[in-house]
C-alpha cells in the first residue's frame, strides 16, 4: 500500500511539473494554434527573476521577507515572462498568424536571442541596446511626416534603424571599456537558486517521503490551474477568448476586440510560463539553457492531451508523471513481487532513466497512432486554423 | 487571419527585428567576454617571435558551468608564461598566443573546432577537452592527423594514446583509492549513479570489478542522459536499494548534480541519515554553483583541493583570484590545465623546438612543481599525482581528510579482466607500444 502512495506521489510530483510547463503552452498553442518555441525561454526569465528577486532580498530592509522569496517572486516572473511575451505577441507573432511554419522559425529565433540575451547582458550592454531601440523608433518623430510617405520610405526607415543601431553598438562599447558597466548581470554560468529553508526538507506520511518542495509545486500547479480554468470559464475575458477560438470572423461581428483578445491570452500564456520557472529552481540549475530541458516536453504533453482542452493537457501531464516513474523507477517490481521472470526481465530492462524516457516516447508514439488528436479530441466546431 | 493588419507593417517591423537581431548579436560579439583573449594584455615587445596554441572548451551549453574555469586556468598560465619571457627555443624567445574555440558541450564540434585548430591555424599543440566524450571525439582527429592534445580532467583510463597527454587522475590515482576508502570507512553497500555517457559508464565499470575484489557490494546503478534533471526516479531506486544508509557513488557531469543534490536532500538521503556520497566530478567551483548547503558533508576525491595548505597552492590560488575576481575559486581540473600549459613549455623547451613530435618525446620524464606539489610526466603520457580525500564545508571548500601520497598513473585498468595485465609504455619501439601484455 506504502509502495502505491509512493508512486502515485511521485508520479503526481514529476506529472505537475510537466503540467506547470505545459499549461502556459496549452493556452497559446491549444487555443490560439501558436507554435511558441521560446516558450522554455519565458520559462528561463521566470528563474531568472526567481535569483533576481531571491538576491534583492538577501540583504537590505526586506531582508525579513528573504524566506518567503519564492512566493514573491511568483507575480514578477508572471509578469515579466508576460512582458515579454505580450511584446514577442506585438512584434513578431501577430504578424504570422494562420502560418504555422513561419512562426516556428521566427519563435525558434527569438528563443536563441533570449539566451543570448541573458548570457551577455550587461548594464552599458542594456543601455546600448535600449538606446539603439528607441532611436530606432522615434526616427520618424524628429523627422519631417513627409518623408515617411515616400516611394522611397522603406529605404529611409532601413537606413534609419541601421543607424540606430550602429549608434546602440557605439554607445554599449562606450560604456563597455567602464569595468563596472561591463560586468555581466548573470554571465553563461549557471547561477544559484537556493531554495528556502523550509522547501528543503521533507515530511513523512504513512511511511511515504513527500519533499516540501514537490508538495510546494504540487499546490503552484493545483492553483495554477484553478486560476486557469477560473479565468477561461467564469471572467469576461476569458469568455472572450474562448469565443474568438471558436469563431474568429463571428467574435469580431459581435464587438469582440479580437487583437486584444490575442495578446491577452499570449501574456497569460507567457505569465504561466514564469511561474513554470519559478517552480523549476527548486528541482534543478537554472541557466541560460533550461528552457530546451522542457520545451519538448511541454509539447508532448499538450499534443497528447489534445489541442484546446484543458483537461486533457492535465491528465496527459500526469499520466506521463506516472508512466515515467513507474518505469524508470523499476517500482512494478515491487507492487507486484511475484510476476513471472520473463516479465521481471523486461521491467528490469527498462528501469534506467534512459530506457524508460524511449519506452514513454515509444508509447506515446503508439497512441498517437491510434488517437492522433490526443487523448481529448476536439469535437464538433473546429478551431480556426 | 488578420489580413488587414499583415500588409502594412509587416516590412517596417522585419526591418526593425532583424535590425535590432543584428544590434544584439553584434554589440555580444563586441562587449562579450572580458576574459577573452587576455593572454595578450600587459606583454611589452621583447619576443622573438610566436607560437599558437589552441585552447578547446565548452564555453556555452551544459558544461560551461566547469569548463569555463578551465579555460580561464590555461589562458594565466599563458599570461604567466609570456610575462616571464615566453618560450625559450634554440635561444629565441617565443610568445604563446592562445587560440580560443568553443566546443559548445557538444562532441562532434569539438572534433570539427580541432580540425580547424590544426589545418587552419596550424597551432603547436591543443588544450581541450572535458567530458571523456569529446575526448574520444577528438581522438581520432588528433590521430588521423598526427597531433597533440593536452587533456586535464581526470578520466576512466583505458586509453592510451601516442597523441595525447593526459594530466588529470586516471581511476587508480582517484576512483579506486576513494572506493577502497569508502569501503574501509563507510560500508560495503554502493549505489551508482552517473551521467549517460562514457566516464560514468567506463568508471562504474572498473567501480565493480574492484568492489568484487575487495568485498562490496553493488545494490544498484542508473544513468541520467547529459542534462537531464528529473531525478525522482533514480531517487526512488535508492532508497529502495538503501534503505539504511550505505553509500553513494555520484558520476554525474555537469548541470543534472544540481538537480540531483538539491532533490537528495528533500528525499531525506543526507550524511546525516547515513548516507556516505561521494563525488568524482565536484570541485569546489561545482559545489558553488550547486550551493554548499546541499553537498555539505559529501566526499569528493582529487589530486588538488584550494585548501591544500601548501605555499605552491596558496600561491596558485592567489593569482587566480587576483586575475578573475575574489569571489572565484580554484579546484583540481583548473590546477590540471594550469599544469599542462607549463609542461608543454617545459617539454617544448627541453626538445629546443615546438615541433609536436619531439615535444611528445621529450615531455616523457618532465617535471614540474605544480600547485599540488611535484608531479611527473610517465612514458604512459599520464602524469604523476597526489591523491586526497576532501570532505564539503559549510562555506564551500573541503577538508582534507585522507592523504594517500603521490601514485604513478595506470592506464590500463587492472580491475577489469579484458585489460587486466596490459600497459602502455610509448618510450619502447614497438607498434603496439599503447597496449600490450606486461
Amino acid at each position: 500500500m506504502t509502495a502505491l502512495f509512493d508512486t502515485l506521489f511521485n508520479g503526481l510530483a514529476i506529472g505537475s511539473v510537466l503540467m506547470l510547463a505545459a499549461l502556459g503552452l496549452a493556452v497559446v498553442f491549444g487555443l490560439m494554434g501558436v507554435i511558441n518555441m521560446a516558450h522554455g525561454e519565458l520559462m528561463m526569465l521566470g528563474a531568472y527573476t526567481t535569483f533576481v528577486v531571491q538576491n534583492l532580498l538577501k540583504s537590505g530592509p526586506l531582508a525579513g521577507l528573504f524566506p518567503i522569496y519564492i512566493l514573491l517572486s511568483i507575480p514578477f516572473a508572471f509578469l515579466v515572462s508576460g512582458l515579454v511575451g505580450l511584446l514577442l505577441e506585438k512584434t513578431v507573432i501577430r504578424r504570422l498568424y494562420g502560418r504555422p511554419l513561419e512562426t516556428l522559425l521566427a519563435t525558434w529565433g527569438v528563443s536563441l536571442i533570449l539566451q543570448q540575451f541573458v548570457r551577455s547582458v550587461s548594464t552599458a550592454f542594456f543601455l546600448g541596446l535600449l538606446a539603439g531601440v528607441a532611436l530606432g523608433l522615434l526616427a520618424p518623430r524628429f523627422t519631417p511626416a513627409a518623408w515617411w510617405q515616400q516611394r522611397w520610405t522603406p529605404l529611409l526607415r532601413t537606413g534609419s534603424w541601421i543607424l540606430a543601431v550602429i549608434v546602440g553598438i557605439s554607445l554599449g562599447s562606450a560604456l563597455g571599456s567602464q569595468r563596472a558597466l561591463d560586468q555581466p548581470w548573470f554571465s553563461a554560468r549557471n547561477i544559484d537558486v537556493t531554495a528556502p529553508e523550509w522547501l528543503r526538507g521533507s515530511i513523512d506520511i504513512g511511511g511515504v517521503t513527500m519533499p516540501t518542495a514537490r508538495l510546494f509545486i504540487l499546490a503552484l500547479t493545483a492553483l495554477a490551474l484553478v486560476g486557469v480554468n477560473w479565468f477561461l470559464q467564469k471572467s469576461a475575458w476569458g469568455i472572450r477568448i474562448r469565443a474568438v477560438t471558436q469563431n474568429r470572423s463571428m467574435s469580431s461581428c459581435l464587438g469582440i476586440p479580437t487583437e486584444t483578445v490575442d495578446a491577452l491570452t499570449f501574456f497569460v500564456g507567457s505569465g504561466l510560463a514564469g511561474i513554470a520557472g519559478v517552480a523549476v529552481t527548486l528541482l534543478g540549475s537554472v541557466g541560460p539553457n533550461l528552457g530546451g530541458n522542457y520545451i519538448v516536453l511541454a509539447f508532448m504533453v499538450v499534443v497528447l492531451g489534445g489541442l484546446g482542452k484543458l483537461w486533457g493537457t492535465v491528465v496527459a501531464a500526469f499520466l506521463l508523471g506516472i508512466l515515467d516513474y513507474v518505469i524508470g523507477s523499476g517500482s512494478l517490481l515491487l507492487l507486484w513481487p511475484s510476476m513471472p521472470a520473463a516479465l521481471n526481465g523486461v521491467i528490469t530492462f527498462f528501469a534506467t532513466t534512459s530506457m524508460a524516457k524511449v519506452l514513454v516516447f515509444v508509447l506515446i508514439m503508439v497512441f498517437l497512432q491510434f488517437r492522433p488528436a490526443g487523448i481529448f479530441p476536439q469535437k464538433g466546431r473546429t478551431v480556426e486554423t | 487571419m488578420h489580413p488587414s493588419s499583415i500588409r502594412k507593417p509587416s516590412l517596417r517591423l522585419i526591418g526593425g527585428a532583424t535590425a535590432l537581431a543584428t544590434s544584439l548579436s553584434l554589440v555580444a560579439c563586441g562587449g562579450g567576454g572580458p576574459t577573452a583573449g587576455g593572454g595578450a594584455d600587459a606583454t611589452g615587445g621583447n619576443f622573438d617571435g610566436e607560437v599558437k596554441v589552441g585552447i578547446l572548451h565548452s564555453r556555452s551549453g551544459t558544461m560551461a558551468i566547469s569548463e569555463n574555469t578551465v579555460a580561464e586556468a590555461e589562458l594565466m598560465a599563458i599570461d604567466e608564461i609570456n610575462k616571464a619571457g615566453g618560450v625559450a627555443i634554440e635561444g629565441k624567445k617565443l610568445k604563446i598566443v592562445p587560440i580560443e574555440e568553443d566546443g559548445a558541450s557538444d562532441w562532434p564540434t569539438f572534433a570539427e573546432k580541432a580540425k580547424k585548430l590544426i589545418d587552419q591555424d596550424q597551432v603547436a599543440v591543443v588544450f581541450g577537452g572535458w567530458t571523456s566524450a569529446s575526448r574520444k571525439a577528438m581522438l581520432p582527429v588528433f590521430e588521423a592527423k598526427d597531433h597533440f592534445l593536452f587533456y586535464p580532467i581526470q578520466y576512466e583510463g583505458q586509453e592510451c594514446s601516442r597523441n595525447i597527454f593526459y594530466t588529470g587522475a586516471t581511476p587508480n590515482q582517484q576512483a579506486e583509492p576513494a572506493v577502497s576508502w569508502l569501503l574501509k570507512n563507510k560500508g560495503k553497500d554502493f549505489f551508482l549513479v552517473g551521467s549517460d555517457y562514457v566516464y560514468p559508464r567506463t568508471a562504474n565499470t572498473i567501480m565493480k570489478e574492484q568492489l568484487k575484489v575487495e568485498g562490496g557490494k553493488l545494490v544498484g546503478e542508473d544513468y541520467l542522459p547529459l542534462g537531464n534533471t528529473e531525478v525522482a526516479p533514480i531517487i526512488a531506486k535508492i532508497k529502495q536499494a538503501l534503505p539504511k544508509g550505505g553509500v553513494i557513488v555520484n558520476t554525474l557531469n555537469g548541470d543534472s548534480n544540481v538537480a540531483f543534490f538539491k532533490q537528495l536532500k528533500a528525499a531525506g538521503i543526507t550524511p546525516a541519515n547515513g548516507y556516505a556520497i561521494m563525488s568524482f566530478s565536484i570541485a569546489e567551483e561545482e559545489v558553488a554553483a550547486i550551493g554548499p548547503e546541499y553537498l555539505e558533508g559529501t566526499y569528493a576525491a582529487w589530486n588538488f583541493f584550494q585548501s591544500l595548505d601548501t605555499p605552491a597552492s596558496k600561491t596558485f590560488t592567489a593569482n587566480f583570484k587576483a586575475k578573475y575576481g575574489a569571489q572565484r575559486v580554484t579546484n583540481d581540473p583548473a590546477e590540471s590545465a594550469y599544469n599542462m600549459v607549463y609542461l608543454w613549455k617545459a617539454g617544448a623547451e627541453k626538445a629546443n623546438s615546438v615541433d609536436d613530435n619531439k615535444v611528445r618525446t621529450a615531455l616523457i620524464g618532465v617535471k614540474f612543481d605544480a600547485p599540488q606539489g611535484p608531479i611527473e610526466v610517465q612514458p604512459n603520457h599520464h602524469t604523476t599525482e597526489l591523491v586526497m580525500i576532501g570532505e564539503v564545508q559549510k562555506d564551500g571548500m573541503f577538508k582534507i581528510i585522507e592523504n594517500k601520497g603521490v601514485l604513478k598513473p595506470i592506464a590500463w585498468n587492472q580491475f577489469v579482466p579484458e585489460t587486466k595485465g596490459y600497459t602502455c609504455d610509448w618510450t619502447q619501439n614497438r607498434p603496439d607500444a599503447g597496449k600490450f601484455r606486461m
